[in-house]
């Protein structure tokens, strides 16, 4: 590594060059670094191998990032009546899914018609979705009027539409399609080509890099929603995943604080049984990470708002 | 709602190589109205068959069918609840709605003062916020210099360590909580392992409220100082690299450079960032707040901030009124926040403003 030609984007002046070869700065920096990787993952590693301990071996000796003594005990509480999870997974897949493609196609639809220089209601719409960013009425009016008004608590509806236009992104991808070249969208006019066709044949397909993006951005954030289940869902069969999730912690919490209160010993793997859970509920997040984590880290610096 | 959009990006230094011609007219169009209107007139000669009058009614008319379905999300969702804010100045039941209830003035935001918890929620959240603004900032700008450093000669390994940095971000509190229960459990958490192990007794975390600026800090910086060194990382990236040779040929040392020209050209960027989070400081990260805690009530005296006590006066104790009283006072000290932090970025430089 230390032997690596410069590169092109920040070339080192020939002094530079010729350090010597054991770079002690270089090799603390490394450290340090490596240190505080390993601080931001070692939560994760701890679960997952909490996950497949046993549960007297972390009562007696606490936490490590190998299992003490394996064990599967965990997952197979967890899975011995998968219903429960298994429909959570699959509210969860299906408030993701849904959502994100509704989402893109909205907010992408908005988004190019404030794009379009000659619209001559884009500076007032404009304002219309950048004022929802810039003040808001807050919980007890969104509550109020979704539960008394709109009815929709106990519904998969609940779960979606409140997420399904973020003015944030919509300002994103209004960006984004302003900055398409406009010799290629001006040629398909004269080709006779409608604010439609414009959208769908030319915009869309151009625009893929941003639309995965900010497509990732939204199902992340449908999946890892626990919030509107909190405030909107008490049937059990429209749990999403990370409610499931949550249920699950305090209701071990009050198993736990009952059980010591009553002196009684405990056979729920309250230790394990949390860890298997989190890791079921993290898994397909983790897993996706490794293959999507660079167009999320590219998002951050996709480009400003107002350019 | 867990996501905050971040305005940050829009202080970013574009480096999406777009083309710049095309930038240039389109820069800020919501501030300046003579050019807006100007630049859309250019926009229409440009067009090869000039359209009339019922032509570009209709086209107008597409248009606003096409942006018709997410604006009438925003109008449900985010223009409609505006009207539930005289809630703050009713006496609200259910069974009468917003429009029967009985109007009490000032009174619950009265009973909000007395109670003697506005002081104790707004100081939470402004003081934990202020916490977190800073010790984000101070994490992710050293970690984004450190990478800086190594980045020209180990690319890979760089990118690996800001993955790797990247990963809670991605993970919900619901999730962290579960990993903050493994460190702070009295039983069998890490850290009382550790301090029993080194002959100290057990700490009660989640009935110590006096531990909780700490944690909750700990906490906020690990799951987002990723995305910090992302945004500060790509500031630095975007500098002119002659500078750092020139410097390097005047005999200038890593930390020479640090300190006169990487520190000081990334300012602006620094002071942005630090001006949008306060422009946010009255909105509290619930999920942090609420579930991180346990929601514990021992904890109330440093962690119940505005959003969990309007979250907990909605659903537990039922005091409607005095919930939608804190929401307005947030509602618009936030509005008055963001509106004064754009119009002293804006003074600045234009560009970098939101709105």
């Amino acid at each position: 590594m230390a032997l690596q030609a410069p590169t092109l984007d920040r070339p080192r002046p020939a002094t530079v060059r010729s350090r010597p070869r054991v770079d002690i700065p270089r090799i603390v920096m490394h450290g340090a670094l490596t240190l505080v990787s390993l601080a931001f993952v070692m939560p994760l590693l701890i679960i997952v191998s909490a996950s497949f301990s046993s549960e007297s071996a972390i009562s007696a000796k606490g936490y490590s990032v190998i299992p003490r003594q394996f064990s599967t005990f965990a997952y197979r509480y967890v899975l011995n009546d998968p219903s429960a999870i298994l429909r959570a997974y699959g509210v969860s897949i299906l408030v993701t899914t849904v959502g994100t493609l509704v989402s893109l196609a909205v907010m992408s639809m908005l988004a190019f018609t404030l794009a379009q220089r000659s619209y001559r209601l884009r500076r007032p719409l404009s304002f219309y979705v950048l004022f929802t960013m810039i003040f808001s009425g807050g919980l007890v009016p969104a509550y109020i009027l979704i539960t008394q008004y709109l009815h929709l608590q106990n519904t998969l509806l609940v779960l979606i539409l409140p997420y399904l236009v973020s003015p944030w992104f919509v300002l994103l991808l209004r960006t984004f399609f302003s900055q398409l070249p406009d010799e290629i969208l001006d040629a398909a006019r004269v080709d006779g080509a409608g604010d439609w066709q414009l959208f769908t044949r030319i915009v869309l397909p151009l625009s893929k890099p941003a639309l995965a993006t900010v497509g990732l951005f939204v199902a992340l954030l449908y999946w890892n929603d626990w919030w509107l289940g909190l405030l909107y869902i008490t049937n059990a069969k429209l749990v999403p995943v990370q409610l499931f999730l949550y249920r699950i912690l305090t209701n071990i919490d009050f198993v736990t604080s009952q059980s010591q209160f009553a002196g009684q010993s405990l056979d729920v793997p309250v230790q394990t049984l949390r860890a298997a859970v989190a890791v079921l509920a993290i898994g397909p997040i983790v897993v996706a990470f490794f293959f999507v984590q660079r167009f999320l880290i590219r998002g951050i610096t996709l480009g400003g708002v107002k350019d | 709602m867990s996501y905050r959009g971040n305005p940050v990006i829009a202080a970013q230094p574009s480096d999406t190589g777009t083309a710049a011609a095309t930038r240039s007219d389109q820069t800020g169009e919501l501030r300046r109205d003579g050019d807006g209107a100007r630049s859309s007139e250019a926009g229409d000669r440009r067009r090869p068959r000039s359209p009339g009058r019922a032509r570009r009614l209709r086209r107008d008319l597409v248009l606003l069918l096409m942006g018709a379905p997410a604006l009438l999300v925003l109008f449900v969702f985010h223009y409609l609840p505006l009207a539930g804010l005289a809630i703050a100045f009713e006496d609200f039941r259910p069974s009468t709605g917003i429009l029967g209830s009985h109007w009490v003035g000032l009174a619950n935001f009265r009973y909000l003062l007395v109670g003697g918890d506005a002081w104790r929620i707004t100081r939470n959240t402004v003081g934990m916020n202020g916490l977190f603004i800073a010790a984000n900032l101070l994490v992710s700008l050293g970690l984004a210099l450190l990478l800086n450093e190594i980045r020209d000669r180990s690319r890979w390994l760089s990118r690996v360590y800001q993955s790797t940095m990247f990963l809670p971000y991605v993970l919900s509190y619901v999730v962290i909580t579960n990993f903050v229960l493994t460190f702070l459990e009295s039983n069998t958490g890490i850290v009382n392992h550790v301090v029993r192990g080194l002959g100290g007794s057990g700490i009660d975390f989640y009935n110590s409220p006096g531990w909780w600026p700490l944690v909750l800090t700990v906490v906020e910086v690990w799951k987002g100082a990723g995305f910090w060194v992302v945004v500060y990382l790509a500031g630095i990236m975007a500098m002119n690299p002659q500078l750092f040779e020139a410097a390097a040929l005047d005999g200038a040392g890593r930390w020479a450079q640090i300190r006169r020209i990487t520190l000081p050209l990334l300012t602006p960027l620094i002071i942005m960032n630090v001006l949008l989070s306060v422009s946010h400081i009255f909105n509290a990260d619930f999920g942090l707040f609420f579930q991180v805690t346990l929601n514990s009530p021992t904890l109330y005296p440093t962690t119940d901030v505005i959003d969990t006590y309007v979250y907990r006066s909605l659903t537990s104790t039922g005091d409607i009124g005095m919930a939608a009283a804190a929401g307005f006072y947030q509602a618009v000290v936030g509005f008055v926040l963001v509106v004064g932090a754009n119009w002293w970025v804006r003074r600045r430089s234009g560009e970098n403003a939101l709105f």
